[in-house]
């Protein structure tokens, strides 16, 4: 007796989650209550949604409206205990009515194919029929060989004066919807598994630096294992262009003192090493930070030497007795459209240029602008050439690191969703059965087709078959009844 | 001749092509059929041209900033579907190869009457967005194998469920038998905002300078009518909107005399409304979201963020996702899945530009 109610007990739970009904009530839940977080900043300062919700409350009302909105859950509702919970429901859903309907699937891809009478076959959704002029071994060997053609492979059942083939194809593609339902699951266990198992953190890492530690707060250090260190960073513009065009960070990793990788990231193009990987994210300036100036110095014809100089400091360019002092600097230099005066046109580092004051013997001094973005702008006369390489050590690359040890589940549901998908809508189940009767100088052939989508496909498929079979039994068209 | 003059041609093609259509469901002469048809076909051959044009030419335009490059690079970076402009050129493309390959599938001219307006909808769209057509630069950002991948197929979908919305509106009012009805009203509705905001955006158009003009989805969005600093403004406006839809409700059912005397079934509009849905939901969902999270692991490391546009194309997925599991396993059929695939289109407008509207992201066009 007890027994018997827990059965039912179970067996309502299991049909309250194996039911489309569900499915469609979550569907709904879950797309309407995900707007809501594309409206509330999600993990915003309090502030910024106040001042937004003031704008649909009216001022009094929106720190109230906040409160509220907060205790649900809708400031960080991707993550609140509900929405979670409409995920697990929806799961839940997804394996239990995956469950319940994949034995009546199997059954139908399993049961065998069998031959149907005339009869059965003329209340088939797709059927023709046709005479021949022709003998019935004639016409099921054309038949037989137009569905080989078509890459069927036939069965047949012969009686006196009936031939019947019959074949089916593409009835694992009823399987698709399943591997679809799976694939949401594995991206379901591979985010979980990220979750628990992996981290996103970041690290702002100023040139010339190293760590040991990222962050997934400012208060939160993660150990990386190793020691990552910034050799430098760069921003690429577009010609004559204040668009960038890449930014990059040369990283070193070391370990126990030995450095083991040296890598340029680039954004798409970031590093790995041992499961942690270093994106280029974001970059800035230090605040209040000094800097080397790189310098590529090279007489007329001679070779290329680099030095590393503070503001104030000279440098000679070999064997020319010509001597430079670095005396100024600029971010973003530009020259004034209306006035003609040099200016710096941004804090960040989008056209840096050093000023260098020239001296040689017998010659006035003289100070020129030589820009990092413009090479040219470093040729002296004489054929001597000062290239400004880089202000080095001011800037610093923001990296983001993670580690998820549930991606590569990701990329396999992802694939396996794509082939499901692709199969599921595109591929079909399709029956065809021919029944031949005659004898050997008249035919009459009943074609019957099904399946469970592309109709429209399937019918021109059958159509083809039909023209390859009797243009090879006539040489024509058949005469159509 | 260059490839914008080339886009004009085809603008004007499809405008044209959409006079046609409307004039053939009216008179219902083969040949005005054939007309439309053919002024499809020569705006469309225009359209692939120029596409191919502008492709062509910002391959040299990355070769220039890039010489290093190899020709698979610069051909993926070339990829015309970078901005704004480009990729609703490209919708517009999408939409017209699958209309094209509808109608000769199926051998009904009549589905152009409700396609073409929502090309020429994107095209007057393009001028009063006041996107730029200039070829832009690549932001690293999208300096990736993915981008040609994702847009693509995304925006084949886009225009798939364009079609099924077409399909769909067409058969309600088709199978609408008194105005009281509420997927009627619904239809007034949602066919009046259509037309509103477009009207509301060529107020907006005419009423900025062109330097404004060129922030006009950002920042005067629809200012000089409904969101108007003027109280009156607004209220006019509210007024004026009202008694459009209220007209469009009187009027429309109409439609559905002009519909019937073609040969148009409301069992041939449900079965194009399916069609494009089976067509572009596999699509959407392998280019838009499975892609879109793989690049976005690959760029940032993590796949899933719940930014606006990912969450806007996970709602566009769930309510397609709907559509198909309401039709094959509940059995839903006629007015209820039509209204399904009306708000899936409505979810993709809001994850195409709706959402830029609200904030800039790393979908924004690269506005900022």
């Amino acid at each position: 007796m007890e027994d018997k109610e827990k059965k039912d007990i179970f067996e309502s739970i299991w049909k309250f989650f194996a039911s489309v009904r569900l499915a469609i009530v979550v569907l709904i839940v879950l797309a309407g209550s995900s707007i809501i977080g594309t409206i509330v900043e999600q993990k915003a300062e309090p502030a910024k949604n106040i001042t937004l919700l003031a704008k649909f409350f009216g001022d009094s009302a929106a720190p109230t409206v906040y409160n509220i909105f907060a205790k649900l859950g809708f400031m960080d509702m991707y993550g609140s205990w509900w929405f979670t919970t409409f995920l697990a429901v929806f799961s839940v859903n997804l394996i239990v009515c995956s469950i319940d309907r994949f034995p009546k699937t199997w059954r139908v891809i399993k049961k065998p194919q069998k031959p149907l009478s005339d009869s059965a076959i003329k209340s088939m959704p797709i059927r023709k029929d046709l005479t021949f002029r022709t003998g019935l071994d004639t016409a099921k060997e054309q038949f037989l060989k137009s569905l080989k053609a078509s890459r069927y492979r036939v069965n047949e059942s012969s009686e006196e004066n009936t031939v019947r083939l019959y074949t089916q194809k593409g009835r694992y593609a009823r399987l698709a919807v399943y591997v679809v339902h799976l694939s949401i699951l594995l991206i379901f266990a591979g985010a979980i598994i990220g979750v628990r198992y992996g981290f996103k953190g970041y690290l702002n890492l100023p040139e010339g630096r190293s760590s040991s530690v990222a962050y997934i707060s400012p208060t939160e250090p993660i150990e990386l294992g190793f020691v990552v260190k910034c050799n430098w960073y760069d921003t690429q513009y577009y010609v004559d262009s204040d668009t960038p065009r890449e930014f990059q960070s040369e990283l070193s990793i070391f370990e126990n003192g030995k450095e083991v990788l040296k890598k340029t990231i680039e954004v798409n193009d970031p590093l790995k090493y041992k499961g942690i990987t270093f994106f280029q994210s974001s970059y800035g300036m230090m605040p209040d930070t000094v800097g080397y100036f790189v310098l590529d110095i090279a007489p007329a014809g001679g070779p290329e030497k680099r030095v590393w100089l503070r503001l104030g400091d000279s440098f000679e360019i070999p064997g020319t007795g010509i001597t430079g002092m670095i005396n100024d600097f600029s971010t973003a230099l530009t020259r004034d459209r209306d006035t003609g005066k040099l200016n710096t046109y941004s804090k960040n580092m989008v056209n840096p240029a050093v000023a260098i004051e020239f001296a040689e013997p017998g010659r006035d001094t003289y100070t020129g602008w030589i820009l990092k973005r413009y090479p040219d702008t470093g040729f002296l006369p004489g054929g001597h050439s000062v290239k400004f390489a880089d202000y080095w050590g001011v800037e610093y690359t923001g990296l983001q690191v993670t580690k998820d040890p549930g991606v590569w589940l990701i990329y396999l549901a992802s694939t396996l969703m794509g082939v499901g998908l692709y199969i599921c809508f595109f591929i079909s189940h399709k029956k065809i059965w021919i029944n031949i009767t005659g004898n050997k100088k008249s035919v009459r052939v009943a074609i019957g087709g099904s399946t469970n989508r592309n109709r429209i496909n399937f019918e021109k498929e059958i159509d083809k078959i039909i023209s390859r079979a009797s243009e090879s039994i006539e040489g024509g068209q058949p005469s159509k009844k | 001749m260059t490839s914008s003059v080339l886009f004009d041609i085809s603008a004007g093609a499809y405008i044209a092509a959409m006079i046609t259509y409307v004039i053939y469901l009216v008179v219902r002469n083969r040949t005005t059929g054939i007309v439309a048809t053919s002024i499809t076909i020569f705006g469309f051959v225009c359209q692939t041209a120029a596409l191919a044009m502008r492709w062509v030419h910002s391959y040299y335009f990355w070769m220039a900033s890039n010489p290093t490059s190899g020709f698979v690079e610069a051909t993926l970076r070339g990829a015309p579907l970078r901005n704004l402009y480009e990729s609703l050129i490209f919708f517009v493309w999408s939409l017209m190869l699958i209309h094209l390959i509808f109608e000769f599938k199926y051998k009904n001219r009549s589905l152009g009457a409700f396609v073409t307006p929502l090309a020429a909808l994107a095209l007057l769209f393009i001028d009063i967005s006041g996107a730029t057509k200039e070829i832009q630069p690549l932001i690293p950002a999208l300096q990736s194998n993915w981008l040609l991948f994702h847009v693509f197929l995304s925006f084949i979908g886009y225009a798939a469920f364009g079609v099924s919305f077409g399909a769909a509106t067409a058969y309600i009012v088709m199978v609408t038998e008194s105005k009281t009805e509420k997927t009627y009203i619904f239809w007034s509705i949602i066919t009046g905002i259509f037309i509103l905001v477009l009207v509301g955006m060529g107020i907006d158009f005419l009423s900025l300078s062109s330097a404004e003009r060129a922030e006009l989805f950002q920042n005067h969005f629809l200012k000089s009518t409904i969101r108007s600093s003027s109280g009156g403004v607004v209220a006019v406006s509210s007024i004026v909107s009202v008694a459009f839809i209220f007209l469009l409700w009187h009027l429309g059912i109409r439609l559905k005399k002009v519909l019937e005397g073609l040969n148009l079934t409301p069992a041939m509009l449900d079965e194009i409304a399916y069609k494009s849905i089976a067509v572009g939901f596999p699509l959407f969902t392998i280019g838009g979201l499975l892609m879109g999270a793989i690049w976005a692991n690959s760029a940032w490391g993590k796949y899933w963020t719940w930014d606006p546009k990912e969450t806007w194309s996970l709602i566009t997925w769930f309510v397609y996702a709907l559509y198909l599991h309401a039709r094959f396993v509940a059995g839903w059929r006629g007015k209820r899945v039509a209204i399904l695939s009306v708000v899936g289109f409505i979810a993709v407008i809001f994850t195409y530009l709706g959402v830029n509207l609200v904030l800039s992201g790393l979908h924004a066009y690269g506005s900022g």
